[in-house]
């Protein structure tokens, strides 16, 4: 047990797996983009938190990017999408809520298992840090598996990129030169797939992944 | 005592003859139920006695010259004696009245007392001759019993399948005990005890013991056999096979992992525990799914075999981390859910078989209202129904109560598996626990209230006396269970004792008759105090109710909503009361699906509701087996008809084969 | 002794006297919040009244499981409630039983009431019997979950111990006992037939189930129905309050110690308790009843999904409790 600045850590990092579990039970899209919003501020909590354990200023400022980027910016400009696609706000996930979500808890159990006696040797809030932004980051591509909805799969991409940060800030920081790049290259990665979603929208008049496999030359 | 017991167990063996004779059916059911009765309650007795004493061997010169035939009586076969014996005695206080209803008596009577005999002589045998000997006749026997009806439509499969089940499940544990005699092949107990195998081998004995006994006992995937086989017996069977025999089962799975192997690896409790709590909630949701009376109860002992199974699971697990208090607590808990099953279980079957007596039917559909009717037994079978869905104050919650403090204590469990697992298990008891009590609202609510629904349930009678003194037996023993559980916990501390060399602290000098398993801070339950209680309270307000209350009571149509209506029909069915759970639980598992067909507007023709659910264990488990090996016999079937020269080659292909063999690893 | 065996007989009465008056606050609120003036706090104690002077009007086949099936329901879910710890921890029959045997008890409380739902053989009995036994399946193993997830915490069942370590410095900010209270909300209006479980007040007949199983009842019957609802309201809120708030409740350490106390100085202490235990439950009447009105009822077959969030949230709480206990 480390005492207080432990348990704030293992709070919030707990607590960023919850708002992982939370989309995986959202079956509204909007819904599913406040709880990335609010995914992405249990990060940055966690990452000022970080910065003041680890007395690490330059943390604060990932912790700025992770706020202004992830928990504003971006949440806004995937709610203008769904409002300007005019998607549908049910997810037509592949399979049930229930099953998702037991699948989610065993990765969670999964990622622990994993993790925690590997890093037997690290120090408690990087090791919990870790292990739990494991679960993060394989919960995220479960919502990318299970859902069929792009907009929804792009969420599941941002919270993965909410996992590796956690883990990243836990593992006593990453240079802010790299972090801003990740950033930024997130961004991108963001942008192109907006473009794209607005692509796919115009030409096939859905954002149901299911219908372009009707399109791939394999099918035919 | 032991020669005494072995002379009871082989009068009670030859008793049967007494039931051949076809002249006097009348005194022939009365002699052969009054003997096994009386040879019951005394090997009963024995069993108490030996749980405090020590372990006492006999060597009979039976079977095999020179090793003969070992006997052995310690607390733990005492204990199963104790439950074995309590059940038998109560089916055939059953039978004296219930035999009365049997078309044919000497199908039943024969067999009868042999049955009880081999789950007496499974329990004492002490080397694996005698044991699979006395594991086969019980087989048989209960086989015979099972087919005692075969002109019913059904019965005659599930007996060839039960058949098929119990050769599998010897099979398996004559292979486990060849591997525990070790190169040797010694097939005493005690030689095994001394030379315990290692590694492979030992691992290797353990999954066959398992697949042995849980093919006996109903554990999943093995059960197919049981809610088949169970239900087509005559009722007080029924009772023995899925009160008693099960726990046989139980039992030699017990003597072989606990105390033949010593210690399992962490991993088979691993094992165990899954296989146990898919086992509690996949049988209950089975059970939940039927309509007929007696299916439903088969299905549900395969939940309690995963009850007991889960806490054999915890037992190995805590065993392995060399824990011995929460080991002896996880035991403790499941044998005393060994012996509550037993006695809620044995009461069921009685109140379904005096529901078919009275009404000639065990299809709930068909039932319904019988309380006005049966006042007895329909108090009877409440108290049971409430006491298997783990109330308090009856028994059956005790021990799930017990199961889950052992589950309670698994943070002391240093790996990883069994951190994810326990909790799991734990909420697949409660959910078990809470489905076991949806299950049995269903059963009883449908058969014994609402409406009659047929003419033979409005026209039901009481049955006899011997059917309801037994089912009243029971039903105490249900709440005496539940009220004074330190009774039964003691009386297993010598049981934990030989076999994990610990046991719990005493509970009975405890004030109040408190249980407490590890320390009074961590938990403790009262079933005492709670029925005190509950009486006091009930008591109490129904006094002042009717002192200081109005006490008028007034008769009158149903309300419902202004609109009763006088059919039956329109009440909720067995299949409509599990809608919602199966909606909810067997969509996935057991694809149940439900198809309405609605006619056209203005056609008045009837809507038809259609629903489906399978068995998976059937659908990918079963049947593919039966696919395979009927394609292999339909390709070796080519070979019965061959020239006799090549039947020769072959014989001698053969046997240079084996010549090389043993050259090469000679 | 005396002492402790008057604060038991104490608490006994004051669950079953607070009951109603719990039930007429939340009752208050929420008519507050549809700006009606709402009937006064007290009228579910008239209501006791009027209904326990009325004849009972029994239908022609009621057996006798019906008739007896009231008052039974009232003994379990009473016993239940007594073995609660309201104003103070650890009284001296608390040992009885742990919060395992508690949530039994309600089990028992309403596996009778399904069958007395049963007992007359009306479409409407049948429909509350079976919704109520798929919810009953669905929230035990959540509740389970949460009680293994405070027994690691606390490393007891016993709902006294748990509620003395909550109170004590150890327990510290907790993500797993915030969790925990989540999950135990959700159960705990699951269990009460809250909603958007199911709607205490509803009479449009298929959306009810708590009210459909009781349809058949009248008089004092009804009575002691309506008293067992209240009083399973009250042990729920007051489960969480000594759980996850114990603040004011008088732990004194092993049940009966706090007797050992001086008479004059045991007293205050359980003055303060008992202030504090009526504060927090008129906090949570004004969180229930604002949450009632905020939100809308689920149709049956979405409970599944929300309890079945309960147990995750159970699962995950005890999950992390491993990650902050091993290292």
């Amino acid at each position: 047990m480390g005492g207080f600045g432990f348990d704030v850590a293992h709070m919030l990092a707990g607590l960023l797996v919850l708002a992982s579990l939370t989309m995986l039970y959202q079956d509204r899209l909007v819904a599913l983009i406040n709880v990335l919003a609010a995914h992405a501020l249990i990060l940055s909590a966690s990452v000022a938190w970080q910065a003041h354990l680890q007395g690490a200023p330059d943390l604060y400022v990932t912790a700025a990017i992770a706020f202004g980027f992830k928990a504003v910016f971006i949440p806004w400009a995937l709610r203008r999408i769904v409002r300007e696609l005019g998607v549908h706000r049910e997810i037509e996930t592949v399979v049930g809520i229930g099953p998702t979500m037991l699948a989610g808890i065993g990765l969670v159990a999964l990622s622990l298992e994993v993790m925690l006696p590997v890093t037997a040797a690290a120090d408690p809030v990087a090791r919990q840090d870790i292990a739990l932004a494991l679960s993060v980051v394989l919960i995220g591509l479960l919502i990318m598996v299970t859902r069929r909805n792009a907009v929804s799969q792009v969420v599941g991409f941002l919270s993965i990129d909410n996992g590796i940060s956690l883990a990243a800030t836990g593992a006593r920081g990453m240079p802010l030169v790299v972090e801003i790049s990740v950033a930024f290259s997130v961004l991108v990665a963001f942008i192109v797939i907006g473009i794209f979603l607005f692509r796919i929208r115009e030409r096939f008049d859905t954002v149901d992944l299911g219908a372009l496999d009707e399109f791939s030359g394999e099918r035919q | 005592m032991l020669p005494l017991v072995l002379a009871g167990t082989a009068v009670l063996l030859a008793s049967g003859l007494a039931g051949l004779r076809r002249a006097a059916p009348d005194a022939a059911r009365r002699i052969v139920y009054g003997s096994s009765l009386g040879l019951c309650a005394a090997l009963a007795l024995a069993g108490l006695a030996a749980l405090g004493a020590p372990p006492t061997v006999l060597r009979l010169p039976l079977f095999v010259p020179w090793v003969g035939a070992w006997f052995r009586l310690d607390p733990l076969a005492g204990f199963f004696l104790f439950v074995v014996n309590l059940g038998g005695a109560g089916a055939s206080l059953y039978g004296l009245g219930y035999g009365r209803h049997e078309p044919t008596p000497e199908r039943v009577l024969a067999f009868y007392p042999a049955f009880l005999a081999a789950m007496n002589l499974v329990l004492l045998a002490a080397d694996a001759f005698g044991f699979l000997f006395a594991w086969e006749l019980m087989s048989v026997t209960s086989w015979a019993l099972v087919v005692a009806h075969h002109h019913e439509p059904g019965n005659r499969r599930a007996g060839f399948l039960y058949l098929l089940m119990a050769t599998l499940s010897g099979l398996a544990l004559l292979l486990a005990f060849g591997l525990l005699a070790g190169p040797a092949g010694d097939y005493g107990f005690a030689a095994m005890r001394a030379a315990r195998p290692a590694g492979g081998a030992a691992a290797l004995a353990l999954l066959l013991a398992l697949a042995g006994t849980g093919a006996k006992a109903g554990l999943m995937p093995l059960h197919a056999w049981l809610p088949e086989a169970h239900p087509a017996a005559p009722s007080h069977v029924s009772a023995l096979m899925s009160g008693v025999m099960t726990k046989v089962a139980v039992y030699a799975f017990i003597r072989i992992v606990f105390d033949l192997l010593g210690g399992p690896p962490w991993w088979a409790a691993v094992v165990v525990l899954a296989l146990g709590g898919a086992t509690a909630v996949l049988g209950v949701l089975q059970a939940l799914l039927q309509r007929d009376l007696k299916r439903l109860l088969a299905y549900s002992t395969v939940e309690n075999i995963g009850i007991v199974f889960i806490g054999l699971g915890l037992a190995m697990a805590f065993r392995a981390d060399g824990d011995p208090i929460g080991a002896a607590l996880a035991l403790t808990a499941a044998l005393f859910h060994v012996f509550n099953h037993a006695v809620f279980k044995s009461l069921l079957f009685y109140g379904a078989g005096a529901v078919q007596a009275a009404t000639g039917s065990r299809d709930m559909d068909a039932l319904g209202g019988l309380i006005h009717r049966m006042r007895l037994t329909s108090f009877a079978v409440l108290v049971g129904c409430g006491a298997i869905s783990a109330l308090p104050p009856l028994n059956g919650f005790v021990s799930e109560w017990l199961t889950f403090q052992a589950i309670l204590l698994h943070p002391d469990l240093p790996q990883w598996g069994f951190k994810v697992m326990l909790p799991a298990d734990g909420a697949l008891l409660a959910l078990a626990a809470a489905l076991a009590a949806a299950c049995f609202v269903k059963a009883y609510g449908i058969t014994f209230l609402g409406r009659p629904r047929s003419q033979a349930a409005a026209t039901a009678m009481e049955v006899d006396g011997f059917s309801r003194a037994t089912m009243a037996g029971f039903a105490a023993l249900c709440l005496l269970g539940g009220i004074f559980p330190g009774v039964m916990i003691d009386a297993l501390a010598p049981v934990a004792h030989a076999l994990l060399g610990t046991r719990l602290p005493a509970q009975l000098a405890l004030p109040w008759v408190t249980v407490v398993p590890v320390a009074a801070a961590r938990s403790s339950y009262n079933g005492l105090l709670i029925f005190l209680f509950i009486a006091t309270a009930t008591s109490l307000t129904v006094l002042a109710i009717h002192r200081f209350a109005s006490h008028a009571v007034r008769r009158s149509p149903a309300w419902d909503c202004g609109f009763p209506d006088p059919s039956p029909a329109t009440q909720y069915t067995a299949d409509s009361f599990a809608q919602p759970i199966r909606r909810v639980f067997a969509a996935s598992l057991f694809r149940a699906r439900e198809v309405v067909t609605m006619p056209p507007p203005g056609d008045t023709g009837p809507a038809t509701i259609e629903k489906t659910f399978c068995d998976p264990f059937w659908d990918w488990g079963y049947a593919p087996v039966a696919g395979w090996i009927d394609r292999a016999a339909t390709t070796l079937n080519v070979l019965q008809f061959l020239t006799i020269r090549r039947y020769l080659s072959f014989v001698f292909l053969a046997l240079v084969t084996l010549l090389l063999a043993v050259a090469l690893w000679g | 002794m005396i002492l402790s065996l008057l604060v038991q007989g104490v608490q006994m009465s004051l669950v079953l006297l607070a009951a109603p008056l719990l039930t007429g606050a939340v009752r208050k609120v929420k008519a507050r919040w549809q700006r009606r003036r709402g009937a006064s706090v007290l009228q579910p104690y008239r209501d006791l009244r009027r209904l326990l002077g009325k004849d009972v009007v029994l239908a022609e086949n009621a057996s006798w499981l019906f008739r007896t099936a009231p008052y039974l329901i009232f003994a379990f879910t009473w016993v239940a409630a007594s073995l609660v710890p309201t104003f103070a921890a650890g009284l001296i029959f608390s040992w009885t039983g742990d919060l395992i045997a508690i949530i039994a008890l309600l089990g028992a409380a309403r596996f009778m009431l399904t069958l007395a739902g049963m007992d007359i053989g009306t479409a409407f009995g049948g429909i509350g019997a079976s919704r109520e036994a798929m919810i009953a399946a669905l929230a035990e193993p959540a509740m389970l979950m949460i009680i293994i997830a405070l027994a690691l915490m606390a490393g007891s069942s016993q709902l006294s111990t748990i509620a003395e370590f909550m109170a004590s410095s150890a327990a510290g900010p907790r993500v797993s006992a915030a969790l925990a209270l989540v999950a135990f909300v959700i159960v705990a209006l699951a269990e009460n037939a809250r909603i958007p479980v199911d709607n205490p007040a509803t009479h449009l007949e298929l959306t009810m189930v708590h009210e459909a199983m009781v349809l058949e009842y009248s008089g004092r019957h009804l009575a002691m129905i309506e008293l067992a609802a209240a009083l399973k309201l009250l042990l729920m809120v007051s489960a969480i309050a000594c759980i996850f708030g114990p603040i004011g409740l008088v732990v004194a350490g092993p049940a009966g110690a706090a007797a050992a106390a001086p008479g004059v100085a045991a007293i205050g202490a359980y003055t303060i308790g008992a202030a504090a235990y009526a504060g927090k439950l008129a906090v949570a009447a004004v969180l229930l009843g604002t949450f009632e009105s905020a939100i809308a009822k689920m149709r049956v077959f979405r409970v599944p999904n929300l309890l079945g969030g309960a147990l995750m949230l159970g699962l995950l709480a005890t999950l992390l409790l491993f990650v902050s206990r091993g290292l």
